[in-house]
C-alpha cells in the first residue's frame, strides 16, 4: 500500500489573515512539502497540471525533476497530467526523460482537465474531452512501446517513423494511473489496459465511488487482466488534523467556508460524514481512512492526501506532513491486517522491471 | 394487472398553496384515468420547497444528497411526470429550473410530461407554452398538447371558470394516462454497469 501526498498548486489567500503567498513562494513551498514528505516515509508525491490561475503546476515534469534531484526514494507523480489537451508526443519524451533523471521513480495519473477555456487555449475542443483522452493515450503508449511508430489520427498530425526519445529507462514505460470523477469510459479504458484507476475520493460521496471504483474492477477482469480484486485502484482524500479533533474543526473551518469547491454549499460536518475530506484527531483520521476499503470495494493500492491547499500556510502543511508521516504508520500495520496475498501492491519501475526479469 | 408510477413536481412555496392544490387535482385526475385503463396506480409526490437547500447544494458540489438522489431516481423510473410551477417574472420559479438542471441527463427522453402552472392573473398562461414547453422540449420529453393554467378566477369567483379548470384538468389528465398506457416502463440505464466498450471508443463511438 502506497501512501503519499498529492496537490494542485492553489495560489490561495488565507481567509484567516488575508495573506496570498506569490506564486514564488508557493512553487518554493510545494518542493519543500515533497522533500518533507519523503523525510517522514511518504511514498508517493504528486502535483497537478493546470494552465490557468490561482493553479501553479504548469509544468509539472520541471517541478518534479527538481524533487527528484532532493530526494532519493520517493514516487514521483501526478494529478493530473493533461491527456486531452497536451500533445501526446510531447507527453511520452517528457515523462521518459524525468524517468531517466529520477532512476525510475515516476509514474503519471492522466485527466482531462478543470476548466472550459483550457481546451480551446490549446487548439482543442472540449467536446471531443473523452475521443481525446482515448486516442491521445492510444498513441502515447505506442510511443513508450515502439521504437519506430507510423500513425494517424484525428487529433494530431501523422507520424512516419518517428522515435521519440529518451526511450523509456530500461524500456519500461512509467506505470499509469487514469483519474476520473464520474466517467464510465475512462474508468473502462484504465480497465482496457490493465493500468491503475484513481478516484478523488473527496469530490463526490462514497456510494459513487464505490460505483466507479465497481465498474473499473469488473471491466478489469472482463479485460482479461486479473480477478477484480486485483485491479489496481488509488483514492485521494483532504485532511486536516490536530491532536483534539475539536482543534481541528475550529481551525479548518474558515478555509472549507471560503473554498471554491465547497463554501456556502453542504456544511463541514455533512461534507465530512459523506466524502473522503478527513478533519479531526489523528485517531479518527486512521479510522475513517481504515474504512475506505468500503468505498474501494477491496484492499487498494494507493492513497493519497491533499495537505496543501486552500490557502493554508507553509508552517501549518509542514505540520500536517509530519502528522502525516505519524498516522500513515499506524495505516500501512493496519491495512495489512487481512489483506489477501494475492491483492498485488501498486507496481514501480523497481517491480515492473522484476516481473519482466522474471518472465521465462 | 400493469402498476404505473406517476411522479408529481411542484414548486410551490406558500402554505396552502394553490400550484400544490393543482398538481393534487391533476393527480387525482390522473390516478383515475389510469385506472379506467385498466393499471395500478402509484403516485411519488415532490415538493420542491422541501429540497430548495439541497439543491442548490447539488448545484455548488455537483453531486445530490442522499435525499435529493432518492427523488431524482424516482423522476426517473416514473412512467409519467407532472410538472407544475407558479410563474415568476413570465417564467417557471427558479426551484423548479434547478430542478430539471441537476436532473441527469436524458431520463426525460420520451417520458410523457403533464406541465401546469399558476399565476396571478390569467394573462400569464403563455408561460405553459413560451417558457415550460421549450424547457420540456429540449430535455426531450414528451411534453403533452395540453397545459394547464390556473389563473385566481379558476379556483371559483365564477361558475363558469371553475368548470373550465375541471375539464382541462381531465382532458390533461387524460391525455397524460393515455401516453403513460401505451408506452412501456422506462427502463433506467445505469452507465456505471453498461459502460461503452473500449473498441468502440477507441473507434471513435
Amino acid at each position: 500500500m502506497q501512501f503519499g501526498i498529492f496537490g494542485v498548486g492553489d495560489v490561495a489567500v488565507d481567509p484567516t489573515t488575508g495573506r496570498q503567498d506569490t506564486e514564488y513562494d508557493r512553487i518554493k513551498a510545494v518542493l519543500e512539502y515533497a522533500e518533507s514528505a519523503e523525510q517522514v516515509g511518504l511514498d508517493v508525491f504528486a502535483i497537478g497540471e493546470h494552465h490557468n490561475p490561482p493553479f501553479m503546476p504548469s509544468s509539472p515534469t520541471t517541478l518534479l525533476g527538481h524533487v527528484a534531484a532532493r530526494t532519493n526514494r520517493i514516487v514521483l507523480s501526478t494529478s493530473t497530467t493533461l491527456i486531452t489537451t497536451n500533445d501526446p508526443v510531447k507527453i511520452a519524451e517528457d515523462y521518459a526523460m524525468l524517468q531517466h533523471v529520477a532512476d525510475g521513480r515516476v509514474d503519471l495519473m492522466m485527466g482531462r482537465g478543470n476548466t472550459g477555456p483550457v481546451y480551446p487555449w490549446f487548439g482543442k475542443d472540449i467536446r471531443d474531452g473523452i475521443a481525446l483522452a482515448v486516442e491521445n493515450y492510444a498513441l502515447l503508449r505506442r510511443l513508450w512501446r515502439e521504437d519506430a511508430v507510423d500513425w494517424e489520427g484525428r487529433f494530431r498530425t501523422p507520424l512516419r517513423s518517428f522515435t521519440s526519445t529518451p526511450r523509456p529507462l530500461d524500456g519500461i514505460p512509467p506505470f499509469v494511473w487514469h483519474g476520473s470523477i464520474r466517467s464510465p469510459e475512462i474508468a473502462e479504458q484504465a480497465a482496457y489496459y490493465g493500468d491503475g484507476f484513481f478516484q478523488n475520493n473527496v469530490l463526490w460521496p462514497k456510494e459513487h465511488v464505490q460505483r466507479m471504483v465497481g465498474l473499473y474492477r469488473s471491466r478489469y477482469e472482463h479485460h482479461g487482466h486479473g480477478p477484480a480484486d486485483q485491479a489496481i485502484v488509488g483514492l485521494g482524500a483532504q485532511l486536516f488534523m490536530r491532536a483534539n479533533s475539536q482543534d481541528a474543526i475550529r481551525e479548518f473551518r474558515p478555509y472549507f467556508d471560503h473554498s471554491p469547491a465547497w463554501g456556502n454549499g453542504p456544511s463541514l460536518e455533512e461534507t465530512t460524514a459523506r466524502t473522503a475530506l478527513l478533519v479531526g484527531s489523528p485517531q479518527q483520521v486512521v479510522e475513517r481512512v481504515l474504512e475506505f476499503r468500503e468505498h474501494a470495494e477491496g484492499d487498494y493500492q494507493r492513497q493519497l492526501f491533499a495537505v496543501d491547499a486552500l490557502g493554508l500556510p507553509r508552517g501549518t502543511v509542514l505540520q500536517q506532513i509530519e502528522m502525516l508521516g505519524e498516522v500513515v504508520q499506524v495505516l500501512r500495520k493496519e491495512f495489512e491486517v487481512g489483506r489477501p496475498a494475492r491483492v498485488p501492491e501498486a507496481p514501480t519501475h523497481a517491480s515492473l522491471k522484476a516481473a519482466r526479469e522474471s518472465r521465462p | 394487472m400493469t402498476r404505473r408510477l406517476i411522479a408529481v413536481v411542484s414548486a410551490g412555496l406558500r402554505q396552502p398553496s394553490s400550484t400544490l392544490l393543482l398538481a393534487e387535482r391533476l393527480t387525482a385526475a390522473t390516478r383515475a384515468a389510469l385506472e379506467r385503463l385498466g393499471a395500478e396506480v402509484d403516485v411519488e409526490s415532490v415538493e420542491l420547497r422541501d429540497h430548495g437547500h439541497h439543491l442548490l447544494n447539488n448545484m455548488i458540489t455537483g453531486y445530490p444528497s442522499e435525499k435529493l438522489r432518492r427523488v431524482l431516481d424516482t423522476v426517473a423510473r416514473a412512467d409519467g411526470l407532472i410538472a407544475v410551477t407558479p410563474t415568476f417574472s413570465a417564467s417557471y420559479s427558479g426551484l423548479f429550473k434547478m430542478f430539471f438542471d441537476v436532473l441527469d441527463e436524458g431520463v426525460l427522453e420520451d417520458k410523457p410530461v403533464l406541465m401546469a402552472a399558476t399565476g396571478g392573473t390569467a394573462r400569464h398562461s403563455l408561460v405553459l407554452d413560451h417558457e415550460m414547453r421549450p424547457l420540456f422540449s429540449y430535455l426531450r420529453a414528451a411534453v403533452l398538447t395540453t397545459g394547464v393554467f390556473a389563473a385566481p378566477e379558476d379556483w371559483g369567483s365564477g361558475q363558469a371558470s371553475a368548470v373550465s379548470l375541471a375539464r382541462r384538468t381531465e382532458r390533461a389528465a387524460g391525455e397524460l394516462a393515455r401516453e403513460v398506457n401505451r408506452r412501456d416502463t422506462p427502463v433506467v440505464e445505469d452507465p456505471y454497469m453498461s459502460p461503452t466498450p473500449f473498441e468502440d471508443l477507441l473507434a471513435g463511438g
